[in-house]
């Protein structure tokens, strides 16, 4: 054979041999070197980036706690729990890590459980390596060998019923060259709950298998509860900070159209893979599955997290607040300019010639009660709830009201001009913002009238005069 | 055996004079008389299986009623160093090795055993002239509610014991009795605590390697639903679950028994 003709045929055996290499991921057959103890975090706080420049052998500890905790104010749920948060423990690893993972089931646990890594390359997932009864801790290893963030979770029979109890986390496995730097760094992750009783219903709420299996869940969160990361407990944060959150959705049942309120996503790590999609508004983010989104914040203001499968969000509790702080850049965002009467040339819309017919006024208190009915269900109800019970933390009830039976000109006021800080109703403070409705005299009247005479509260009639009186001064 | 009632009665358990002998014919009416049947387990070919009539006890076996047990048969009694059969933590949540204990967190002598080896239950099944429950005997009388021998299609019969594990463990548990009674008679089979049965790892462990047998598939994820004969009977999945976590060496803090014997 010629020398030039073997040359080739080496190259050409060189090249297939890469090419069967590429089939394995880069983090196959790493050095390990080393030895150290994984941080591991609660939510919504994510681990420090990783600063090794090489693969070592990460000690993961993680015990299974099963307790009971608020779902929502007064409402609780018996959690099993990965290292006593919903969701659980943020672990952080570098591609080619060696991890071993201690898996602990704390004697006072009723059940068995075990680990189903979506980061492990292996039957499994880890979950019969990990299976323990309470009591007891397994140990097994696994070498990251695909770098991106991936949801863990318990993978016991039935295991419908131990993700429905909150048992997911995060696992992010950093590629070799980390990720590009930001401010802030959060760990969010969705559930869906089914409980035996209804949305708010109070007191200690057991699982509802009829719910799970018909996937029509009473509650969807972000971070495990009701206000985990919203009111109180909303992200601080500064103008000027690029932040990251990792997100996953540990399901058992629902896909997130995860978006921001006011944000657009600059990049987005899609179904946190290796995929950078750019300039995104809604992330589809599968149950079991995860995304990473970076933003920056460029003005100041509350930015609401949402499942945009918006009921979720109105309904059942799938909202989280980033709260940044610093100063206005009215180019990028004016706020209310101006504010005018608005009547389309050649009037309304539709209008016929003739007499414009005269607006409903109401001749009694009934008719007002009436009117006032047809008012409130469609400008109220969707916040203040069907019977005025309000949604906890977000939106304040109007049954049984002490803020709004206190003073009922106050609450003309408020149905009139709108309502922004904090006030505080039935002992539980709300800092939200009601806007103003635009309603006339007559029709703030009926629906006061309304709400005054529903849910037990204080009763009696608002007149379009005393509306009047109250906005404009006797 | 009377000495365990007396103990009821006043909770200073030390010195209680024990007899050393199994109990007699009082402890027989304790049983219940299960009439044969068939049932189709949540594991296997979804055939029905057959089980023979059988006996079994009422009530769980007691705090007071082990503390007899080892004062009898003393290499049963909890030691420095516990044995294989024993297991890691028998016995743990008496105060010593001849003494429940008193006070409120104390382990109370009519609440059911726990922290009992697999071993430790058959040795006192045995002791009692009796025997641990087949998993068949097991899962046959634990079909029935209060009303009716097979309550399986109720589902309210399943969200009732899927409602226990909503609750957290009562520290310490409460009396044998406090939760249910079939309409056989049997006492506490869901809603106290899980039980030790003869064949608990039967179903998964079919020969040398678990790999070989149907253990992952069964077990695990979607593939738990795949082979099973209901896959809506989640509480039977949580027992199976559990039961196949286990080795016949632990001793579980929420792991009891209760004894059988032949149809009389």
């Amino acid at each position: 054979m010629e020398p030039t003709k073997i040359a080739s045929r080496l190259v050409a055996g060189l090249a297939a041999a890469l090419g069967a290499l590429a089939f394995l991921p880069a983090g196959a057959g790493a050095e390990i070197r080393g030895e150290e103890k994984a941080v591991l975090t609660d939510p919504p706080e994510v681990p420090a980036p990783i600063a090794r420049d090489h693969a070592t052998k990460v000690i993961v500890e993680l015990e299974v706690r099963e307790l009971v905790d608020d779902i929502s104010d007064g409402v609780q749920y018996t959690f099993w729990t990965f290292g006593g948060t919903v969701p659980g423990s943020f672990i952080r690893v570098r591609e080619g890590d060696l991890v071993e993972f201690h898996m602990r089931n704390h004697p006072d646990n009723t059940v068995p459980h075990n680990i189903d890594l979506h980061a492990v390359t292996g039957p499994g997932g880890g979950a019969t390596s990990s299976f323990v009864a309470p009591g007891q801790e397994a140990v097994f290893s696994f070498q990251v060998l695909n770098p991106g963030l991936y949801v863990y979770h318990c993978a016991t029979a039935p295991v419908g019923m131990h993700i429905a109890n909150g048992m997911y986390g995060l696992i992010l496995v950093e590629p070799e060259e980390g990720l590009p730097e930001v401010d802030r760094e959060l760990y969010v992750m969705q559930g869906d709950f089914y409980t035996e009783g209804r949305y708010g219903d109070p007191g200690l709420q057991p699982f509802s298998m009829e719910k799970a299996l018909e996937e029509n869940p009473d509650y969807v969160l972000f971070n495990g509860s009701v206000g985990a990361i919203s009111g109180d407990n909303a992200i601080p944060a500064q103008v000027g900070d690029r932040v990251r959150i990792y997100f996953g959705n540990g399901g058992p049942n629902l896909v997130s159209s995860f978006h921001v309120i006011g944000e657009i996503f600059d990049e987005v790590r899609v179904e946190a893979g290796s995929l950078i999609n750019r300039d995104v508004q809604t992330t589809l983010v599968p149950a079991g599955g995860a995304a990473i989104v970076d933003f920056a914040l460029e003005v100041p203001g509350t930015f609401i997290l949402v499942d945009h499968s918006i009921f979720r969000a109105f309904n059942k509790g799938a909202i989280g607040m980033i709260r940044a702080g610093g100063a206005e850049n009215e180019l990028i965002y004016s706020g209310r300019q101006d504010e005018r009467i608005y009547l389309p040339e050649g009037g309304a819309i539709g209008a016929h010639p003739g007499e414009a017919p005269a607006p409903r006024v109401a001749a009694s208190k009934q008719e007002r009660i009436a009117e006032g009915q047809r008012i409130y269900q469609a400008n109220c109800m969707a916040c203040h709830q069907g019977q005025g019970q309000g949604i906890p933390r977000a939106f304040p009830p109007l049954a049984k009201s002490d803020y709004l039976n206190a003073d009922v000109d106050r609450a003309i006021e408020i149905v009139a001009e709108g309502l922004s800080g904090r006030i505080t109703v039935n002992d539980v403070d709300y800092d939200t913002v009601m806007p103003r409705l635009g309603l006339s005299h007559e029709q703030i009247a009926n629906v006061l009238t309304y709400v005054l005479n529903q849910w037990g509260n204080s009763g009696g009639e608002v007149t379009p005069d005393r509306v009047a009186e109250v906005l404009t001064g006797p | 055996m009377r000495c365990g009632s007396a103990l009821l009665a006043v909770a200073a358990l030390v010195g209680c004079a024990v007899q050393a002998s199994p109990p007699g014919e009082g402890a027989k009416t304790a049983m219940a008389a299960i009439e044969g049947g068939r049932y189709v387990p949540l594991y296997g070919d979804g055939e029905p299986v057959e089980v023979a009539s059988f006996r079994i006890d009422r009530g769980l076996v007691t705090n007071a009623q082990f503390f007899d047990f080892v004062r009898a048969v003393p290499r049963w009694q909890r030691a420095e160093e516990p044995s294989l059969l024993m297991g890691e933590g028998y016995l743990r949540h008496w105060a010593g090795p001849l003494e429940i204990g008193s006070g409120a967190k104390a382990a109370r002598p009519d609440a059911p055993v726990t922290h009992v080896s697999w071993f430790a239950a058959r040795a006192y099944c045995d002791w009692r002239e009796k025997r641990l429950p087949s998993l068949d005997e097991w899962e046959l009388v634990a079909l029935a509610d209060e009303s009716s021998r097979d309550a399986t299609d109720d589902p309210a019969f399943h969200q009732k014991i899927l409602d226990w594990y909503a609750r957290p463990r009562p520290d310490p548990l409460p009396p044998v009795g406090s939760t249910s009674r079939n309409v056989w008679g049997v006492e506490d089979l869901h809603g106290l605590v899980w039980e030790w049965v003869e064949d608990f790892n039967s179903v998964f462990v079919t020969g040398e390697s678990r790999a070989d047998g149907t253990f992952d598939r069964q077990l695990y994820c979607a593939g738990a639903a795949a082979t099973a004969s209901d896959a809506r009977n989640y509480a039977a999945f949580l027992r199976y679950a559990m039961r196949s976590s286990l080795q016949a060496g632990y001793a579980v803090g929420n792991l009891g028994f209760r004894c059988a014997a032949d149809a009389a």
